[in-house]
């Protein structure tokens, strides 16, 4: 971003100002962060320590609790988007503020679904004994996460920022459409994925209790993450716009104040012909 | 002991990353708020 402020002058830094120089926090975001934190050190302890190893799948078992909270939070972000470009795109007032949480969103989930793959391809060879197979879950998890790169080159496009949220939304509400296929893949097809453990058809829980917990553990703390990271980001996405506009106010303004002295030669010019 | 070093590798990439998320996203906050006036943040 390459507009400045024009009300600050060389000699007024930011700093000095009263009215100018908070970012994108608040006392309710630094309570949610430091819950976050918090939350994480639990996460490694029960993860990595109190956990109990699996059976079947031994110590690799601990992977899951990162691997399976991520995916959890990038549908859960992918449904905001859904949700927030609906608002955008039949909503009466047209607010930008729902297309910034959508944009939000996706950028979150495409980033947790970017950890789950790797997780996931660590856990793989670990199980396995590869890192990547074309899987049903696997191929299906890997089209989301490209849908959602696209979906988020589609906002960078040129434009106003009415014409971002209208092509975003239509994709942010047609590309959701993907998280049941990715949910179901694993009955829908053949699949090497094992099947829910946790959200299956028949509604129970196959894992030891320290085992859930440490799960628990890492929904929460991904949980709070997400929170967090949307708050800031959507508030980040409200200052850009604003930049933007006011950089385009600026240009506006700059290009009138050419015009209006090249006029006024002009007309000077045509009074001295006649 | 190659599990060990998948299972902290991973736990170390996926913290790296979402430290690296929540660095970014602050930065750009006070990099931005220095420009925004305040009464211009909603948030305010």
């Amino acid at each position: 971003m390459t507009t400045t402020d024009p009300t600050l002058t060389h000699t007024d830094s930011p700093g000095d100002r009263p009215d100018v120089g908070a970012g994108s926090g608040t006392r309710g975001t630094r309570i949610i962060g430091i819950a976050t934190i918090i939350a994480m050190g639990w996460l490694v302890a029960f993860g990595l320590g109190f956990s109990p190893e699996d059976r079947d799948q031994r110590e690799s078992v601990r992977l899951l609790y990162v691997h399976v909270p991520t995916i959890w939070i990038a549908y859960l972000a992918f449904t905001v988007t859904a949700i927030s470009s609906g608002m955008y795109f039949f909503g009466k007032k047209k607010s930008l503020g729902w297309d910034r949480l959508a944009g939000a969103s996706a950028e979150i989930g495409t980033a947790f679904v970017a950890v789950t793959l790797v997780i996931g391809a660590m856990w793989g060879r670990l199980t396995w004994g590869v890192f990547w197979q074309w899987d049903a879950r696997l191929t299906t998890t890997a089209l989301l996460f490209v849908t959602y790169i696209g979906y988020l080159a589609v906002r960078r496009l040129g434009g106003t920022h009415d014409q971002r949220a209208r092509r975003s939304a239509i994709i942010g509400m047609i590309a959701v459409l993907e998280i049941p296929l990715v949910h179901w893949s694993v009955r829908l097809w053949r699949s090497l994925h094992q099947e829910a453990t946790v959200l299956g058809t028949d509604g129970d829980v196959s894992m030891d209790g320290l085992m859930l917990f440490s799960l628990f553990i890492g929904v929460i703390a991904f949980s709070l993450l997400y929170l967090w990271l949307v708050i800031h980001r959507t508030r980040v996405m409200a200052m850009e716009d604003l930049l933007d506009d006011r950089g385009l106010d600026d240009a506006l303004a700059a290009r009138r104040a050419e015009v209006v002295p090249s006029s006024n030669q002009a007309a000077s010019n045509k009074e001295g012909t006649v | 002991m190659e599990d060990a070093g998948f299972i902290i590798g991973g736990y170390v990439l996926t913290f790296a990353t979402v430290s690296f998320m929540a660095w970014r996203v602050l930065h750009a906050g006070r990099r931005l708020g220095k420009q925004v006036p305040d009464a211009d943040k909603y948030w305010r």
